[in-house]
């Protein structure tokens, strides 16, 4: 948990923000279009230090609203992530070689001769810096990107961003939430038989350790899904309201149609000849599809509680995600040059001062969104029967 | 409320019905136990009230079942979802979302309630259970007797006129089992909600019953009827019965209050007699007085306890599950430990096994250090029998799984399967594990466990799920296994059962030991602890019905 307690800037943002609870939670929606605004952004530029200002924006609101809920704590997974990728980056440069013509030769690793065929496919050869520096801004590109998606992950509930989907889509809402809980009930099963091996005077560890525990494994998980879907039938899961035949097939024709209708508009639009009637496919498959959703939805009789509302916090959290990505847009049309910092030849980038400016108005939901409790992260973990710990 | 009409149910492939000659009516607002050994079609019959029976796991029902008016036979249980409330035995399956809030919405939503009732609905019931503070919990965070209590909640929120629970009690420790209890009676006095409940630790349940439903064995028509009738001629009943039948009680209290009032005709009898103590077979080691540690030279080397636990302390993550535990079990001894749940019994077995390293101070287990001594050198000296003994069974028969007993204890070849001979007369080779009974399953992973002979047997939780047959055969076991000189150490909510064969109870708060002495001691001045007995005929020392039962007969033939 972060400290909101102390200080001024704690105070400010109280002030600011009221505490989190079930009423005034934000809209996961707003948090999502927040980060793609963010990602977009990293996306229009190769400035490092751009990108590092929107990585930082994007940690510091991570840090600050964050609950200490289980998907909370994907964001170190996706900060990982990223640096794996950055990683991946540097070596496919040094083994595949890069276009980037350089002059600064770092290293000549021995190249492997190639057939013909393979022309423009180069393994080894010249190392240059120019080309480091292009295979590193590209990298830092993508790992802000996923950073981006990684925010969102950890401060929007998934499961309230699935509630929020139209009732035609309930039953696919419902199966990904299942999915979600299975999870980690499968990864606790497998770490409890794995240390009940022990048990057996078995090495518990090791991947044969893995191997055999896979049956039970499995057989307890269908055992649970078969008990849920019990439970769920017992508690009206499925109920559906009865819908004349000929709204229902209306539905089948409308969501069908206009997804057809939306694929050759894609279709259209992507090629040059197209664009005329593209557009014109799109929009009308689009809407045609979603009056489908909508009479679709007519068919389920379930309510929701509680819905998240999509109020002015909302509102100013996902602006300020779209602030940065237009801004960073109409910057990188006004000012090409700092926002893609040349690496021939080698200039050290520097920050641009009105694209950095907008970067920081993505510092916006870390005063206005609600500032979560202690309350809804409890710090005791579940304890299963046979501890998973490692044993060394 | 509920009407049965000539109800049999036969399973696919099975040749005789499960259930049969079911016909009676469940009045409305009443609190009706179902009573019966294991496999007698409990949860059959439960599952016939909701409809899941024969809609879900299949099957033929022959007669009729109907539910506030409502025939199952046409109505899919989504269709009886509003009448009908049904928990089943593992809180954790039933539950689709993930916070305290949302699964007791979740029924309302599926039944298409409007917002603003929902939202009433969800107040009231957080409020009527106890929940308000658990609100935005998530629930894998939730103990077992909030989570049993969020699973009641979330199919009452519908307003159920039935509500069906299949042992609610029976994972929980006495105070969590209680506050369920409390809620199901509040239900029932103040909503006039009709409970049909299946349970066997009847000790916990019966004097809360309106009426009994007995299923006295498999394939006999169930009798409904006044709860102190029905128990006289119960194969199974809650020691406070045995107690009244012993001593020739009519009509026979159910509660420890009426049996109070009583017994002072037979506190009298046995006022001469002191009630036999299980010793231990060897005297315990003094324990070393917790606030100075004797030093380390002091130890006598020749007498080598079966564990030995000195300031141990182990943290997960920020909690620390355990703190300063001193423990010695020394060979022959039985030991009970106690406490609430999540109190850390689970953990200090855990680390008695080596499953979890001390965070600091020592243990031993015959001299071996748990965590870093190879598996399979490890259970010479050790042995656990998990709370899900199914967690130790990986093959397809039971010959294979005592095979490989045999193979990973080094033992000789039918070793294993002489022990689960011994203790599980009838088994065939080529059952499937799966196919065992929850006693059986208990039995088969004991024998797994005996096969490296552990001088130290550690249980944990092990009555859960089980009924009094197969308890009793339990204590047997493990009373001659202690007799054999082995160490036990088993981690029970089960009071009854630490009376029966613990010499001594060591009871857990907050991963601290709180109290450790003998039996009777500990248990006596203990209200939440006490078994039935004992509450009846306190002040004196008595602990089990058999106690009872051994000194009015040595009386008599005295006499």
């Amino acid at each position: 948990m972060t400290n909101h307690g102390s200080g001024a800037p704690g105070l400010l943002r109280r002030r600011l923000a009221p505490e989190a609870h079930r009423s005034n939670a934000l809209h996961p929606g707003a948090w999502w279009v927040w980060a793609l605004g963010l990602g977009t952004a990293a996306s229009r530029t190769t400035n490092p230090l751009l990108i590092g200002l929107l990585i930082g924006v994007a940690g510091y609101v991570v840090a600050a609203r964050r609950s200490s809920a289980p998907w909370a704590k994907s964001y170190g997974a996706f900060v990982k992530l990223g640096l794996v990728v950055i990683a991946i980056r540097l070596v496919f440069a040094i083994v595949l070689g890069s276009p980037i013509p350089g002059t600064h030769v770092l290293v000549t690793l021995p190249e492997v001769p190639l057939p013909d065929w393979a022309k423009g496919v180069r393994i080894g050869g010249k190392v240059t810096a120019e080309g480091m520096v292009f295979a590193l801004y590209d990298g830092v590109r993508l790992a802000g990107l996923l950073i981006c998606v990684g925010a969102a992950n950890a401060l929007a509930s998934p499961s309230r961003l699935l509630k929020s989907l139209p009732g035609a889509l309930y039953e696919v809402g419902v199966a990904v939430v299942v999915a979600m809980t299975f999870a980690p009930n499968l990864i606790a099963d497998v770490r409890r038989l794995r240390a009940a091996r022990r048990l057996r005077g078995r090495p518990d560890k090791g991947v044969r350790g893995l191997l055999q525990v896979g049956l039970p494994v499995l057989e307890g998980a269908l055992e649970r899904s078969v008990a849920l879907a019990a439970a769920m039938d017992a508690r009206g899961f499925g109920r559906s309201a009865a819908v004349p035949a000929g709204v229902r097939r209306l539905t089948a024709v409308l969501t069908l149609g206009g997804l057809m209708g939306v694929c050759v508009g894609t279709y259209g639009l992507l090629t040059a000849e197209g664009a005329a009637y593209g557009l014109s496919f799109l929009l009308s498959g689009l809407l045609a599809a979603l009056a489908g959703l909508r009479l679709g939805g007519r068919r389920a009789v379930r309510t929701r509680y509680r819905p998240d509302a999509w109020g002015v916090r909302a509102w100013l959290v996902a602006g300020s995600g779209l602030a940065v990505a237009a801004l960073t847009i109409w910057s990188a049309s006004y000012d090409m040059g700092a926002l893609h910092p040349g690496v021939v030849p080698l200039v050290p980038p520097t920050l641009p001062l009105w694209p950095a400016a907008a970067a920081l108005l993505g510092l916006v939901p870390a005063f206005v969104a609600p500032v979560p409790t202690g309350e809804q992260a409890p710090s005791t973990p579940v304890r299963p029967v046979v501890s998973p710990e490692e044993t060394s | 409320m509920i009407r049965f009409e000539d109800v049999s149910v036969t399973y696919e492939g099975s040749a005789a019905p499960t259930v049969r000659g079911v016909d009676l009516t469940v009045p409305e607002g009443e609190l009706v136990l179902l009573v019966g050994p294991s496999g007698v079609g409990k949860s059959t019959l439960l599952g016939t009230v909701s409809g899941l029976v024969p809609h879900f796991t299949g099957g033929t029902l022959r007669g009729r079942v109907t539910v506030a008016g409502r025939d199952t036979r046409t109505h899919k249980p989504r269709e009886l979802a509003d009448v009908v409330g049904t928990v089943g035995q593992d809180p954790l399956a039933h539950f689709v979302t993930d916070t305290v809030e949302d699964e007791l919405a979740y029924g309302m939503e599926s039944l298409g309630l409007a917002p603003g009732v929902m939202r009433r609905r969800v107040e009231e019931t957080l409020d009527l259970l106890g929940l308000a503070e658990l609100r935005d919990r998530p629930i894998a965070t939730l103990s077992g007797g909030q989570r049993q209590r969020v699973a009641i909640g979330s199919v009452l929120t519908p307003h159920p006129r039935v509500l069906v629970l299949d042992e609610p009690t029976s994972a929980l420790d006495p105070a969590a089992a209680e506050e369920v209890l409390a809620v199901l009676q509040r239900l029932v006095h103040d909503l006039g909600t009709t409970v049909l409940m299946a349970e066997h630790r009847l000790e916990r349940v019966v004097q809360y019953a309106d009426q009994v439903l007995l299923l006295a064995a498999p394939g006999e028509p169930p009798v409904l009827g006044d709860p102190a009738e029905l128990m006289a001629r119960s194969p199974v009943c809650p020691p406070v019965v045995a107690l009244g039948r012993i001593a020739g009680w009519s009509p026979l209290p159910l509660t420890v209050r009426d049996a109070r009032r009583r017994a002072g005709a037979l506190r009298e009898r046995l006022a001469g007699t002191e009630p036999r103590q299980e010793e231990a077979a060897v005297r315990p080691v003094e324990r070393p007085a917790s606030r100075w540690p004797r030093p380390r030279k002091e130890r006598t080397p020749e007498k080598v306890p079966a564990a030995a636990v000195e300031r141990l302390a182990v943290r997960r993550g920020r909690v620390e599950a355990l703190r300063r535990v001193d423990l010695t079990v020394t060979p022959g001894e039985t030991v009970a430990l106690m406490g609430r749940n999540g109190a850390g019994k689970s953990t200090l077995l855990s680390t008695l096994v080596g499953l979890l390293e001390p965070t600091s101070g020592t243990v031993r287990v015959g001299g071996a250090v748990p965590h870093s001594t190879a598996p399979r050198r490890l259970i010479r000296h050790v042995g656990l029998v998990p709370q899900e003994p199914r967690d130790l069974l990986y093959a397809d028969t039971v010959a294979a799984e005592c095979a490989a007993a045999d193979r990973d204890a080094g033992a000789a070849a039918g070793a294993c399967r002489a022990l689960v001979s011994e203790l599980l007369p009838g088994i065939a080779d080529d059952t499937h594990p799966r196919d065992l009974s929850e006693g059986q399953r208990l039995a088969l992973a004991l024998a797994i466990v005996l096969t490296s002979r552990p001088p130290l047997l550690l249980l944990d939780e092990p009555t859960r799920g089980l009924d009094y047959a197969a308890k009793a055969r339990l204590v047997t076991i493990l009373r001659g296994l202690a007799a054999e000189g082995h160490a036990i150490v088993l981690a029970t909510h089960d009071v009854e059962l630490a009376a029966e064969i613990a010499h001594r109870v060591v009871i857990l708060a907050d991963g601290e030991v709180v109290a450790d002495g003998p039996t009777a001691q500990v248990v006596v001045s203990s209200p939440a602890f006490a078994p039935q007995v004992t509450k009846i005929l306190a002040p004196r020392e008595w602990l089990t019905v058999t106690q009872v039962r051994e000194a009015l007969g040595a009386a008599e033939g005295a006499s």
